[in-house]
């Protein structure tokens, strides 16, 4: 992964502003700490310096030159490291550990830092580090405490040393850190990328990869790809659609362009000119029925009709339907037979549950009507399940070869048999994208002879007290 | 009849105005919402064919402020929307009735003279009579000369809508419309059974008869000349 590629992530800059977060809040204690420790001693050693020469200025006010003389001289003799030095108008030292007064001009509120030589225990001469306040007295007297502050100096060195390290190894970890972290998050958020580039150049079938984590990034893997399969078997629907339309929609357009073509090539009545245009109008009015039907089924399959769901009395709708064809079963010799649960709501589309239904009845009374079987339908409907429905029509006609009948679901499929029976191919397609467009699906087997449609309906029905359907 | 088509497809506007036209009426054209508006206030129409979809003015709201306007000339919505949800919604707007693109224009033509029917007043009808055939509404009791005709609740239904419209063309996706309440085309002419087992009924042992397929469009119920 290149350098700037890995700056310019989110994850590594959300890292370093966390980073930098961190840090000023460590800076925070680790200053806190340092005021403590370091600025502790300083102040200590201020104090100190500031009481000796205090309390030396009180004894030269009580007991006058010689009583300050004289506590100097006790003071330095103190084995501890305060450092005095007492010197007259004339520069002679009057008393005191030091023996010269330091070059260094007095900064900040007198005080002065210097350097001053020490005999060690081992008699050897050591350099110090000293701070010291001066203070000038009545009579040109002129006084220097102070106190050795290498120990001190050390102290603060160590401590500040630590803390530089501290924060140091903080940048460095979280640095790293954010980089590892990020580097992580934006190569499996690559895979992503590189997946939907893949997918955009056309290969439809990659999928993200998931690395069975189950963190966030493999469910928005896991989710992604579920859309890509749903975008999938949509474009497979569509582009069926286009094919479909492209075969079989060009030959009644052909049709019916040919009839009038030849009904203009030669002189004809008026009567004949009539025919020939209410013949075309009737074929164009099939091609629209043809479309309508299309839209209708890629409506359902794109569950846009899902707006338009409602509570419908299922009992009365198989009911009705079986009404509006009982004339035509019966005029086929057709014996319809009704076995239908009462008092059946289900929240569903009305209009395309009823058309559904609608298209079993068609089919089964164009199939039953032939010439093999015994001339009977029979349509049931029934409550199943946790609050689902089942509808089931049986013909007693010829019946789907077992290796046709998931064929048949499709789009202007027409088995050789019924070639000749008028219909598009598209009944039991729509059939289809109902069922499924109410959380269904749709079974065809074998009656015995003849087909049995079961259409089985997802759990959307209630059954209605039958006092209130009393009527 | 004088009939306003808003509508701002030039080609459709055309075939509409030409139809209505030679089919004896008075008809005004009005090509955007706006001036479909302005015209349909005149109140000087019998019917108002309204697209639903329209430049400057929707249908929809065309037909809302001639209703808030106090309005009452039926109107006739011509729309490309044609799931259940928008005929819902075209008819809450103000609509009298509902035609959805592509139609036959034998539909539209029998759609309008049923709306100025209906709109025309008169007192709530209980007994229908065409020709020798009479209906009681409350007793629902059919009777031809005399003779009591028996139907099933269905027939009854569709009888009704005819008699009701009677001397006027219904079309098939009328009566599925309004005796049925479906507002799809089934694949096989189930209406033209139904038809003929009602015609089986009231015209067989009659020698005028009274139910009549018009080519194309649909039928007509009337009374022999």
């Amino acid at each position: 992964m290149p350098r700037n590629k890995l700056l310019s992530t989110t994850t590594f800059r959300m890292a370093v502003v966390y980073l930098a977060l961190f840090m000023a809040s460590a800076s925070a204690l680790l200053g806190y700490l340092y005021w403590n420790t370091a600025g502790f001693l300083a102040r200590q050693t201020e104090a100190t310096v500031q009481a000796e020469t205090a309390a030396l200025i009180t004894q030269l006010e009580e007991g006058g030159r010689a009583a300050l003389v004289h506590a100097t001289i006790t003071k330095a003799r103190d084995p501890r490291q305060n450092l005095f030095l007492l010197q007259d108008a004339n520069g002679e030292k009057l008393g005191g550990n030091l023996d010269v007064w330091p070059d260094q001009t007095t900064g900040v509120g007198g005080w002065l830092n210097f350097e001053y030589a020490r005999r060690t225990a081992e008699g050897d001469i050591e350099f110090h580090e000293a701070q010291a306040v001066a203070t000038d007295l009545p009579d040109g007297l002129r006084l220097l405490v102070g106190q050795d502050i290498e120990e001190r100096r050390r102290l603060e060195a160590q401590i500040t040393n630590a803390l530089a390290w501290a924060v140091a190894a903080m940048i460095v970890l979280g640095l790293a850190g954010g980089a590892i972290i990020s580097r992580n998050v934006v190569a499996r958020i690559d895979d992503i990328n590189r997946t939907a580039k893949d997918i955009m150049g056309g290969e439809l079938s990659r999928r993200i990869p998931v690395t069975g984590a189950g963190d966030e990034i493999d469910q928005l893997a896991e989710n992604l790809n579920d859309m890509l399969d749903q975008i999938e078997r949509l474009m497979l629907g569509m582009r069926q659609v286009t094919d479909n339309i492209a075969h079989d929609l060009r030959s009644p357009l052909n049709r019916l362009r040919n009839r009038l073509e030849v009904t203009l090539m030669k002189p004809a009545t008026q009567e004949q000119y009539a025919e020939a245009l209410e013949r075309s109008i009737s074929e164009a009015d099939e091609l629209l029925g043809t479309f309508n039907a299309l839209l209708l089924i890629a409506r359902a399959e794109a569950g846009a009709a899902r707006d338009g769901m409602d509570w419908v009395d299922l009992s009365a709708l198989v009911h009705d339907a079986a009404e509006l064809y009982e004339p035509v079963a019966d005029e086929a010799g057709l014996d319809l037979t009704l076995d239908i649960e009462p008092n059946l709501d289900y929240r569903g589309h009305r209009e395309l549950l009823a058309q559904m239904i609608a298209n079993l009845l068609d089919n089964a009374i164009k199939h039953a009507s032939g010439d093999a079987g015994g001339r009977t339908i029979h349509m049931a409907l029934k409550a199943r399940g946790m609050l689902g429905a089942e509808i089931v029509v049986a013909d007693s006609g010829p019946g789907i070869d077992t290796d046709d009948r998931e064929r048949v679901l499709g789009r202007f499929v027409r088995l050789e048999q019924s070639r000749n029976t008028p219909g598009s191919g598209l009944g039991l397609s729509l059939v289809n994208a109902v069922a499924r467009l109410h959380g269904g699906d749709v079974r065809l087997e074998d009656n015995q002879p003849g087909l049995r449609a079961v259409i089985s309906l997802a759990r959307r029905a209630r059954r209605r007290p039958s006092d209130l359907a009393a009527e | 009849m004088r009939v306003l088509v808003v509508e701002d497809d030039v080609e459709a506007a055309a075939y509409i105005v030409k139809g209505l036209r030679e089919s004896g009426h008075v008809v005004d054209h009005a090509a955007d919402g706006d001036d479909g508006l302005t015209l349909a206030m005149s109140g000087k129409f019998d019917v108002l064919v309204i697209d639903r979809m329209l430049p400057k003015q929707d249908g929809l709201s065309v037909v809302a402020s001639l209703r808030e306007e106090g309005q009452t000339t039926p109107v006739l919505f011509l729309s490309a929307l044609g799931e259940v949800e928008d005929r819902v919604s075209g008819l809450r707007a103000g609509g009298d009735d509902y035609l959805t693109k592509p139609f036959a224009f034998a539909e539209l033509l029998a759609r309008i003279e049923v709306l100025v029917r209906r709109s025309s007043p008169g007192e709530v009808q209980t007994r229908m009579k065409v020709g020798g055939l009479e209906m009681e509404l409350l007793s629902r009791k059919v009777t031809r000369d005399g003779e009591v005709i028996d139907l099933q609740p269905r027939e009854f239904r569709l009888l009704e809508y005819l008699m009701k419209h009677a001397g006027q063309v219904v079309t098939r996706t009328m009566l599925l419309e309004n005796v049925w309440e479906y507002h799809f085309d089934p694949q096989t002419n189930v209406i033209d059974v139904h038809i003929s087992r009602l015609r089986a009924k009231i015209d067989k042992n009659f020698e005028a008869p009274l139910l009549h397929t018009v080519r194309g469009a649909g039928y007509t119920l009337r009374a022999p000349q």
